[in-house]
């Protein structure tokens, strides 16, 4: 069963060279694409059935044993975002597959598209699995290097002005997380995760304030966390829709993952979790403000993506199991939730001809289904009973109610706030390009429009091109799925439970790695 | 650990010139800054190995504490090889970057200008006017210069027509009117 682990790493990466093999023949490389990705959603699921069942695996790369060579990890939290990620890049694969076939490939370059989308896919999966602090950085470079591919896709000037922000912004955190790294490293002399987390606690506190701090700041940067979040809003909405709803469901993901290791694994202690309290109420607040004043919806869905980065945050600050696993549970939601409402926003461009609510109009009467499709997801990611957005909402008021400072009052207070605020945001977006009738677009004047800005001509009114049947039903799935998780919550929430439970405290984690502890002949430096 | 201290003063002085450099608007310039980043930081994790010693080859009758750690040079190597790649994708994206606009410069996200324009009190539908302009984005701000001016010549107006009687018609007549009087 060990040997599944870094299958799923192979998997997409053998899919990449095949897929970039067969550039010339663009069918049989959607297919390779779609083999590679679907594997790995199999391979995802058997791992999470048998991680939960038989406890976590462990892969010492090469037969090098543990704090020599590289390590790979799946306990419940990995197996469980491996599911959910493979899920929504298979999702997103076959709208895009849709999208190309309509198109004629014309604004996606097929040769390149499928191979860096497969890279990108590996990069995540690296990082679920990396046991190793370097390992991790590694993952974090190949999902980032594919990403600025991505973002630039055909490389016009608006993408590459978007992208050169995202790409800076991104190699400014991957070097402050190398940076750590190496401060990491001169700290306790390793950069396995499990052994950093063992002699951690021989360095004086003030170091391990200063070394979590830095990491905190580089993930920070990649899973949008307020005071750096400026960049998403700018560089994600121009990148192509699929694009887009990948990066907005898992990159920032990703980081959060990340934040999650470090203040369960390497940094147990508590002493920022107050501050991360704070950093988490700023990131829901700012982040659906800004969204509050968007006319465009891409632009919208990115600052609700910033502002429910925030509930993650506020789960892992609280430092409790029941919070982590609120955590847990909400960023599966928000991964499937936020591509879904990306997708379909994709699909209100094509019928559209545009992504601004000031100019939609209409799009009921034109096409009901879209209707329903953003219409589930915007309610779901508003916190309306019964969706899951609800359910995770609910986990994460009652850990903080359950931490019972002042503090995690005023949370749920913001966060009861922030999710009126999406809903406002969303249902507004609704109205107005759906509900409201195409011959009201001109000249239309409510209060509702007063304070809402976009750029004079950034989105003006396209071709309206038709809708393919594959990317509704890939939207369809996702929504279904969506709806899915309300019904298997129990179990949902019972899976976060647990493998918030394998987190509470480093020991969990170091006795994967060091099932007999660390030899003593390994200790002496 | 012992450090060396040209060592340290070299990566303090990368970084910094890396740091200034990556602030620069010029795409060309953050690439160099990266570079300077990028092996500031490569420096950081020789530096984080400690003291230089032996060949990590084993030989007989050497203690451990004299080897050099050869784990850093390797995450070194791995570090390299990353920003190779990546400064070989940021010169592809300046090169295209100048073939489409002659230029490398970055500018500002077109929204975030229209926000600070609403946000400045410059009316949306005159924000939207000065967008179609031939200069594009950039001449924007020249523009904005003399539409200032009208608006607080407005504003005056608006000041004292509602100074004089507070229950004055809308705010568009008073403009209108205010721009009549020097006609």
């Amino acid at each position: 069963m060990n040997a599944l682990v870094p299958l799923v790493v192979m998997l997409p990466l053998l899919g990449a060279a095949g897929a970039l093999a067969l550039g010339r023949r663009p069918r049989l490389q959607r297919i390779v694409t779609l083999v590679a990705l679907s594997a790995v959603l199999a391979v995802s699921i058997v791992l999470l059935i048998v991680v939960d069942s038989q406890g976590a695996l462990k892969v010492e790369v090469g037969g090098w044993t543990a704090p020599f060579g590289i390590v790979l990890i799946a306990d419940r939290l990995t197996a469980l975002m491996l599911v959910v990620s493979a899920t929504v890049l298979l999702a997103v694969l076959v709208f895009s597959v849709g999208q190309g076939l309509a198109d004629g490939d014309d604004e996606t370059p097929v040769t390149i598209y499928y191979p860096t989308y497969l890279i990108l896919a590996t990069g995540v999966f690296t990082a679920f699995i990396a046991g190793d602090l370097f390992n991790l950085y590694v993952g974090f470079e190949i999902l980032l290097v594919s990403s600025y591919v991505l973002i630039t896709l055909g490389g016009t000037e608006p993408r590459i002005r978007a992208g050169v922000t995202y790409i800076v912004v991104s190699l400014v955190s991957s070097m402050l997380f190398l940076a750590s790294i190496a401060m990491i490293y001169g700290a306790v002399g390793t950069v396995n995760i499990a052994q950093i987390s063992l002699r951690m606690a021989d360095i004086p506190v003030d170091v391990q304030i200063l070394l979590h701090t830095m990491l905190l700041v580089g993930f920070g940067i990649k899973a949008a966390v307020f005071p750096l979040s400026f960049w998403l809003p700018d560089s994600y909405p121009t990148a192509p829709a699929p694009v887009t709803a990948v990066f907005a469901g898992l990159l920032t993901k990703v980081g959060v993952y990340a934040i999650i290791r470090t203040e369960t694994i390497i940094f147990p202690g508590s002493e920022l979790n107050p501050p991360l309290l704070v950093v988490a109420l700023l990131t829901m607040v700012v982040g659906v403000l800004g969204a509050v004043a968007q006319a465009d919806i891409k632009r919208l869905l990115s600052f609700t993506l910033v502002s429910h980065i925030g509930y993650m945050i506020l789960g892992v600050a609280l430092g409790s199991v029941a919070g982590t696993a609120a955590a847990i549970f909400y960023i599966v939601h928000h991964i499937i939730v936020q591509t879904t409402l990306f997708l379909a926003t994709g699909l209100i461009e094509r019928q559209g001809g545009s992504t601004s609510i000031n100019r939609l109009g209409g799009l009921l009467k034109a096409s009901p289904v879209i209707a329903v499709l953003f219409f589930i997801p915007a309610l779901n990611l508003g916190g309306i009973p019964p969706f899951s957005g609800f359910l995770g909402k609910l986990a994460l008021f009652e850990a903080s109610a359950e931490q019972g400072s002042v503090l995690a009052y005023v949370l749920i207070g913001g966060g009861a706030l922030v999710s009126l605020l999406t809903l406002y945001a969303l249902i507004r977006a609704w109205n107005m390009a759906f509900w409201r009738p195409a011959a009201d677009v001109e000249g239309y004047d409510s209060p509702l429009m007063r304070n809402v800005t976009e750029a004079p001509h950034a989105t003006a009114v396209r071709e309206t091109r038709s809708t393919p049947r594959l990317m509704v039903a890939a939207t369809a799935g996702m929504v279904a799925v969506g709806i899915a998780i309300t019904f298997v919550a129990g179990p949902l929430f019972a899976m976060s439970t647990r493998a918030a439970q394998d987190l509470e405290g480093p020991g969990g984690y170091v006795n994967i790695v060091f099932p007999g502890g660390v030899q003593p002949e390994v200790t002496d430096d | 650990m012992s450090i060396s201290i040209v060592l340290l003063a070299v990566m303090a002085v990368m970084y910094a010139s890396g740091v200034y450099l990556l602030l620069e608007r010029s795409m060309t310039r953050v690439l160099i800054g990266f570079l300077l980043v990028g092996n500031a930081t490569n420096l950081l994790i020789l530096i984080m190995a400690g003291k230089a010693g032996l060949a990590p080859i084993l030989e007989d009758g050497v203690t451990a504490s004299d080897y050099t750690d050869p784990l850093p040079e390797a995450l070194i190597l791995t570090a390299i090889v990353i920003t190779f790649g990546v400064s070989a994708f940021l010169m592809a994206l300046i090169y295209r970057s100048w073939r489409l606009a002659q230029d490398d410069e970055v500018d500002d996200d077109a929204d975030d200008v229209a926000m600070r324009e609403v946000a400045g009190g410059v009316p949306e539908e005159e924000a939207a006017e000065a967008g179609d302009t031939e200069f594009g984005v950039r001449a924007e701000a020249a523009i904005s210069d003399a539409r200032d001016l009208e608006e607080a010549d407005e504003r005056a107006a608006e000041a004292m027509a509602t100074g004089a009687n507070p229950h004055s018609g809308p705010p568009t007549d008073n403009g209108s009117n205010s721009e009549g009087g020097p006609r």
